[in-house]
C-alpha cells in the first residue's frame, strides 16, 4: 500500500499560522490562537473523564442551564436537589449519586440544546458503554491529539470504514476522553428515518449532515465530526480498504470556510477490518431501502455472533488543523477553492493512513 | 384617524382573548370582532359581527366599518369547535380565500396579520434540526391543519404580491400549551397514557397562551413586515415531556401509530392526523431569533415552564416528581442503614 501515488498539490492552502479572518475580529480567534503549537495547559483535572461516569455529573452539567438564568419566567419553580451526595467520600455518596442520576432521568429533569444532544446521558452512560469497547477491545493509541482545539469551533474530518460506523463512535469516545471535547457529528438522512438509532444518534449529538446544522453548530463554537465519504466509505468492499472515497460534494468545506474554524483531518485505521465486507446483497438492500446489505466472513453466517467485530488494533491520528478564516466568506462559495479544499483534506488523510499502514507490524496485535 | 382592528375567529379562545386585549390597548381606537359563532364570554369594548368569513358579507363589513387592520386569527385545527377535517379545511382555506378577495377590495387597509403554524415546515428525517423562516420543508405537509395554514399562507403571499402597499405579517407560531386553552398538543397530553412512536423521540418546542397574545397585539399595533416564527426558548424531547407531567406512555410502532389514532378519534376528542404524528415522529425546533430582532420582544415562558405551567394545571400523573423523590429517599434510606 505504501507505494499507492498520490498526487501532490503545488502550493499548500491555509495560513501557516498567521492571523487570519478569524471571526471578524483583527485578532486570531480563540479558536486560531489555540491552534499554536504550544497549546495552552489545561488543568489536568478539568474535562478529564477518567473519574466514575456518575461521580462527574455534576460537572459536566453546563452550569448556565437556561431552567436557571431564565430569571425572568413567570413561574419560577426551580428544583432543588435533594439528594445532593454526602462529602464523606465513602460508597454512600456514590449510592447517592446513583439515586439522583436515576431520579432525573424518571422525572424528566435534564436538558437538552436544540438539535436535541443530552450531555448528561451521552458523558454517563453512552461512553461509559463505548469505552470499554474503544479501550480494551480495539486498543485505540491515539496520536496528535493536540491538534483539536481546546475550545471554540473546529471540523474534524475524517475516514470512514468497516461496514458498520463503529469508528464514528471510536472517535467520539477518544475525543471525549483525551481531549475534553464533545464530538457533533454529522450523519445522513437514513439515520434519522430509523427507529432506536434515530433516538439515540440525536441524544448523542449527531444531527443531519446539511450545511444549515453543520454551519449552526460550527458557530456555536462545537466540535463537528463529518465522515464526507458516507456510504460509499462504510459500504465498500474489503479489497478497497483504506482507499478513500469521494469526499461527497465538498460541503463541509464551504461551511468550514463560511464560519472559518480550522480542518482538523482525522486518520482511522483499523476499522477496516472490523468487519470485512466480502459480499453485498444489492436486490435485497434495495428492497429493504438501505444503502447496502454486507456479508462479512461471519455475518450472516454465524447469526448474532457475526455481529461481533473483529479485535482489530486500532490507531487513531489527528492531523495538523488547515486553518480557514484566512479566506474571505465569499471563498465559500467559490468552487475551485471548495475544491482545492477538499482535496487538500482528502489527500492529507490518505497520505496519514498510507504512513500508519507501512508502519502497521499486524491487524491485530 | 386611529386604528380600527378586525378580529376573525373572535369566538375561539385566542381570538376572544386577543379582541379584549386590543380593545384595553390605547393605541387601537375601535375592534370588530366576526365569527360565526357567537362569543361564550363577554367581549367588553367589542363590537361584534355575526359573519361568516366564507360569504361576501365580509367586504360589507370591512367597508362600513372603515377597518385598516386585518388580525386573521381563524384558522383552525380540526377536531376543535368546527368539526371534522373536512369542514374545518372548508373554514380555513375558502374563509381566507373570501377575506383575503374582499381585503384586495378595501381601499382603507393598511396591515395584514396572520396566526400560522410551524407546521408549516413540515417534519421528516431529511429536514435540518433547526428551521429558519426561510427553510424550505423537505416533505410539506400533506393534512391536517398543518396544510390548512400552508395553503392559507399561499394565498396571503399572493395577496401581498397584488397589493404591495398592505403590510403582512405571519406569525408562524409552535404548538400552543395551555390548561385553560384547547389546544391538539393540550388533548394529546391530557390522555391517560400517552401513545409514543416506538424508537424515535421528537424534540418538541412549546408557546404558552400569553406569549402568543403579547406578540400577536405587537404585531398588530406595530409595523413589522414579514414572516416570524414564534416558540418559547429551549426543547423538550417528547420523553422528556412526558416524564415531567408524571404520566405513563405507551411506544407503539409507526405502523401501528395511524390506527391508533384513528381509535383515538372514535374514543376522545384526540386527533392524531399525519401531520401531528409526523410532528410526534421526527421533532420540530424553529429559529425564533427573527422575530426577538424585530420585534425586540423575547417570550417570557420557555418550553419548560409552559409544560409546568401546564402539569401544574391539570396535575401531575402517576409517576410525578414528588413519587420518584420519595422513593429516592426511601431507597436511599433502607441502603444507607444496611450499610
Amino acid at each position: 500500500m505504501a507505494d499507492a501515488e498520490v498526487i501532490p498539490l503545488g502550493e499548500p492552502l491555509g495560513t501557516r499560522g498567521r492571523p487570519g479572518r478569524g471571526s471578524k475580529n483583527a485578532t486570531p480567534s480563540q479558536a486560531a490562537r489555540s491552534l499554536a503549537p504550544t497549546r495552552p495547559k489545561r488543568s489536568p483535572k478539568a474535562e478529564r473523564p477518567d473519574a466514575p461516569a456518575v461521580a462527574r455529573i455534576r460537572r459536566v452539567t453546563p452550569p448556565e442551564s437556561p431552567r436557571h438564568t431564565s430569571t425572568d419566567d413567570p413561574a419560577d419553580s426551580s428544583s432543588t436537589d435533594v439528594a445532593q451526595p454526602a462529602r464523606d467520600g465513602g460508597g454512600g455518596d456514590r449510592v447517592a449519586a446513583a439515586l439522583a442520576f436515576v431520579r432525573r432521568r424518571l422525572t424528566g429533569d435534564y436538558d437538552i440544546d436544540d438539535l436535541g444532544f443530552d450531555r448528561e446521558l451521552t458523558s454517563a452512560v453512552f461512553m461509559s458503554l463505548l469505552r470499554p469497547l474503544a479501550q480494551r477491545w480495539f486498543r485505540i493509541e491515539v496520536r496528535g491529539i493536540e491538534n483539536i482545539p481546546a475550545e471554540g469551533g473546529a471540523l474534524l474530518v475524517a475516514n470512514h470504514s468497516g461496514t458498520v460506523p463503529l469508528d464514528a463512535l471510536m472517535t467520539a469516545v477518544v475525543v471525549h476522553d483525551h481531549a475534553g471535547r464533545y464530538v457533533r457529528s454529522l450523519g445522513a438522512d437514513l439515520v434519522f428515518a430509523l427507529p432506536l438509532v434515530s433516538e439515540l444518534a440525536r441524544k448523542a449529538g449527531v444531527t443531519l449532515a446539511c450545511s444549515e446544522d453543520a454551519e449552526r453548530m460550527l458557530q456555536s463554537g462545537e466540535l463537528v465530526g463529518v465522515w464526507p465519504e458516507g456510504f460509499k466509505g462504510v459500504g465498500k468492499p474489503f479489497s478497497q480498504r483504506y482507499k478513500l472515497q469521494r469526499f461527497g460534494r465538498g460541503g463541509f468545506v464551504s461551511a468550514a470556510i463560511r464560519t472559518g474554524v480550522p480542518i482538523v483531518p482525522c486518520s482511522i485505521v483499523g476499522a477496516e477490518e472490523t468487519y470485512p465486507l466480502v459480499g453485498n446483497v444489492p436486490a435485497l438492500a434495495r428492497l429493504l431501502r438501505v444503502p447496502y446489505l454486507p456479508i462479512t466472513p461471519f455475518f450472516p453466517w454465524l447469526g448474532p455472533l457475526g455481529l461481533v467485530p473483529l479485535p482489530s488494533k486500532w490507531v487513531i491520528e489527528f492531523g495538523e488543523p488547515i486553518r480557514t478564516d484566512t479566506y474571505a466568506e465569499s471563498g465559500a462559495d467559490d468552487p475551485m477553492l471548495v475544491f482545492n479544499l477538499t482535496d487538500q483534506v482528502r489527500e492529507t488523510i490518505q497520505q496519514t493512513l498510507y504512513d500508519l499502514l507501512v508502519h502497521r507490524q499486524h491487524v491485530f496485535v | 384617524m386611529g386604528r380600527v382592528v378586525l378580529v376573525t375567529g373572535v369566538a375561539g379562545q385566542l381570538g376572544s382573548q386577543t379582541a379584549r386585549r386590543l380593545a384595553a390597548d390605547p393605541a387601537v381606537d375601535k375592534v370588530v370582532g366576526v365569527d360565526v359563532l357567537p362569543p361564550r364570554g363577554e367581549l367588553a369594548g367589542v363590537r361584534f359581527v355575526r359573519a361568516d368569513i366564507r360569504n361576501p358579507v365580509i367586504a360589507k363589513v370591512l367597508a362600513v366599518e372603515d377597518v385598516d387592520t386585518v388580525a386573521h386569527l381563524g384558522v383552525y385545527a380540526s377536531g376543535g369547535r368546527l368539526g371534522g377535517a373536512v369542514s374545518t379545511k372548508e373554514a380555513n382555506v375558502i374563509g381566507t380565500m373570501q377575506l383575503l378577495a374582499a381585503c384586495q377590495r378595501a381601499p382603507g387597509l393598511r396591515r395584514v396579520l396572520l396566526k400560522s403554524s410551524t407546521g408549516v415546515y413540515g417534519s421528516s428525517s431529511r429536514d435540518p434540526a433547526v428551521f429558519g423562516e426561510h427553510t424550505p420543508p423537505q416533505r410539506p405537509p400533506t393534512a391536517g391543519y398543518a396544510k390548512d395554514c400552508a395553503e392559507v399562507e399561499g394565498y396571503l403571499s399572493g395577496f401581498a404580491r397584488r397589493r404591495p402597499d398592505i403590510a403582512v405579517t405571519v406569525l408562524r407560531c409552535a404548538d400552543l400549551l395551555s390548561a385553560r386553552l384547547e389546544t391538539p398538543l393540550g388533548r394529546y397530553f391530557r390522555l391517560p397514557v400517552i401513545p409514543r412512536v416506538l424508537g424515535f423521540d421528537p424534540r418538541l418546542q412549546l408557546l404558552h397562551a400569553e406569549d402568543a397574545l403579547d406578540i400577536v397585539q405587537r404585531a398588530v399595533t406595530h409595523d413589522r413586515p414579514g414572516t416570524y416564527n414564534v416558540a418559547g426558548h429551549g426543547v423538550l424531547l417528547l420523553s422528556q415531556a412526558v416524564r415531567r407531567l408524571g404520566k405513563l406512555w405507551v411506544a407503539l410502532p409507526a405502523i401501528g401509530f395511524g390506527p391508533a389514532g384513528q381509535a383515538l378519534r372514535r374514543t376522545s376528542r384526540v386527533d392524531l392526523a399525519p401531520d401531528v404524528v409526523d410532528l410526534l415522529t421526527h421533532g420540530r425546533v424553529v429559529d425564533t431569533t427573527a422575530v426577538q430582532a424585530s420585534f425586540g420582544w423575547a417570550p417570557r415562558w420557555s418550553t419548560a415552564r409552559t409544560l409546568t405551567d401546564f402539569a401544574t394545571e391539570v396535575g401531575q400523573g402517576p409517576v410525578g416528581a414528588d413519587r420518584v423523590r420519595q422513593a429516592e429517599q426511601a431507597l436511599l434510606a433502607s441502603l444507607t442503614r444496611g450499610r
